[in-house]
């Protein structure tokens, strides 16, 4: 059996170059109960986000005096994954939801609306890797939507090392065989990183030139969720 | 107990100093016991100042995953026992302690310590699991190094019982004998986890849980002997990558300290 080279004459399995993205996708207000609603999309990754509050929290002992509380849950859909996902809260899925709601709280004005929560779903419709990334972005728009006060939208992104390479969105094979799996968010008007996670072996060098590719592009996506905020009120007449 | 407030603990850093006296980059007393729980296949007690883990390593037969039909398989579990602080309930584990165990196993997998292939019996149908698990004793802030260094220590020191195979219609039978323990565990590395936390723009190495509770951000990082191999943002607050070359430099020299006690 031969190797299969995941990084062949500077282009990847599927054809795009190192640092170049999938195709991304958002919409925002795209469900009729939730306050606020979007859907993101990064190539076939696939992530729908919906915010309920700022609302009483429940149960009541969770709410705090000073500040509102913000709750971020993170679902795969059972039919989201080539093996069907087993429906119900994972350990993987716990994690997830925790560093979610961690990369969100520098941006939202929680002092502003003490005693209240903001509770947000996201359902992962279709996982092609970075999902969490996907669900990140998504969450940032459904919050904007919502009206949630916010310093500013977080946009994330991942990077890898794939075949010795940093690459940017890594997906499809990459995911399963590549050596570093990176995802950042990113608070723009901060310059900081407000979610990090890595896993495999890279040295201090390789670490520092991914961290400024996922940075950039986290910006590029940066630029799609606004432009999707706007498309929402380009018909408003003023 | 007495609540330590948080602005005392950020003021005091402003000026240079930690409530313990401590210099930033210096971590408290360490002691790592081995063999604390001889049933097990191996064990460790990790104290790091008044924090206090175990860890415990069991094994058992069982099947390999599809996609690694000729790997061994270990997960790692971490319980925040209620008698180690007031504010550990019982029940399903917390999102806190899910995450404690996934970012010791992390630093495991990714940096392949344990020889997975060599704990294969029969492809497809029989490894070796090992279940790695981390009793939090007594909790005084950063849990992760102290689970981390005690999970590895433990799996370092660890004694395979004794396997008995037999046949019978072509199918083998194993049966483990318990009371004899053989060799050690393939361990080919021992990564080791340097938890640093941020406080304005100083950075202080082994947080007490006062100090982790007045901080907003802190990062956990796995390094084997020449690389990185896992890294957890944790806490609400957010990072520079001034910030992370500056913390990758502590984790470094931290590492090579805390590598002294396996």
């Amino acid at each position: 059996m031969t190797e299969l080279k995941l990084i062949e004459n500077g282009k990847r399995c599927d054809g795009r170059s190192l640092d170049e993205m999938r195709p991304l996708y958002a919409k925002v207000g795209i469900l009729k109960n939730a306050n606020g609603s979007a859907i993101f999309k990064i190539g076939d990754t696939v992530a729908l986000a919906g915010v309920y509050g700022p609302r009483e929290v429940h149960p009541r002992h969770k709410e705090e005096a000073e500040n509102a509380i913000l709750r971020c849950t993170y679902n795969m859909a059972p039919f989201s994954t080539t093996d069907r996902n087993r429906p119900g809260p994972s350990r993987r899925s716990k994690e997830i939801s925790l560093v979610i709601s961690r990369a969100f709280e520098p941006v939202l004005f929680l002092e502003e609306i003490p005693k209240t929560s903001i509770d947000v779903f996201i359902e992962i419709l279709q996982a092609n890797a970075s999902t969490r990334c996907a669900a990140i972005n998504a969450t940032s728009l459904a919050l904007a939507d919502a009206g949630i006060p916010m310093r500013d939208l977080i946009a994330s992104c991942s990077v890898g090392k794939v075949d010795g390479q940093i690459v940017l969105d890594i997906a499809g094979k990459e995911d399963t065989e590549g050596e570093v799996d990176l995802p950042i968010a990113y608070y723009p008007k901060r310059d900081w990183i407000t979610l990090l996670q890595m896993d495999g072996l890279i040295t201090k060098e390789e670490f520092l030139k991914a961290i400024k590719l996922a940075k950039k592009g986290c910006m590029d996506i940066y630029k799609v969720q606004q432009q999707a905020l706007r498309e929402k009120y380009k018909e408003v007449d003023l | 107990m007495i609540s330590i407030d948080k602005e005392l603990v950020k003021n005091l850093i402003q000026k240079n100093l930690r409530l313990d006296k401590r210099p930033f980059s210096e971590y408290r007393k360490i002691k790592v016991t081995t063999g604390v729980v001889p049933k097990a296949e191996g064990s460790a007690q990790v104290e790091i100042g008044n924090t206090k883990v175990i860890a415990g390593v069991k094994m058992d037969i069982g099947q390999p995953f599809p996609d690694r039909p000729e790997s061994g398989v270990f997960m790692v579990n971490a319980e925040f026992l209620s008698l180690a602080y007031k504010d550990f309930e019982s029940g399903p584990p917390s999102a806190e302690a899910v995450e404690l165990a996934r970012v010791v196993d992390r630093a495991i997998r990714e940096s392949e310590a344990i020889d997975l292939k060599k704990l294969c019996l029969e492809p497809r149908k029989k490894v070796w699991m090992i279940f790695i698990d981390i009793d939090i004793i007594d909790h005084d802030g950063n849990l992760t190094d102290a689970a981390s260094l005690a999970a590895i220590a433990a799996l370092a020191t660890a004694k395979m019982p004794k396997l008995n195979v037999t046949e019978e219609d072509g199918e083998k039978i194993y049966e483990i004998d318990w009371e004899t323990k053989t060799d050690p565990l393939p361990i080919t590395k021992k990564p080791v986890t340097v938890t640093i936390a941020k406080i304005n723009d100083i950075f202080i190495v082994d947080p007490t849980l006062a100090e982790e509770q007045a901080i907003d951000v802190k990062l956990s990082i796995g390094l084997t002997e020449e690389k990185l191999c896992s890294m957890q943002k944790e806490g609400t607050g957010g990072l520079t990558e001034d910030d992370l070359t500056k913390m990758i430099d502590i984790a470094r020299q931290k590492a090579v300290e805390l590598r002294k006690f396996l």
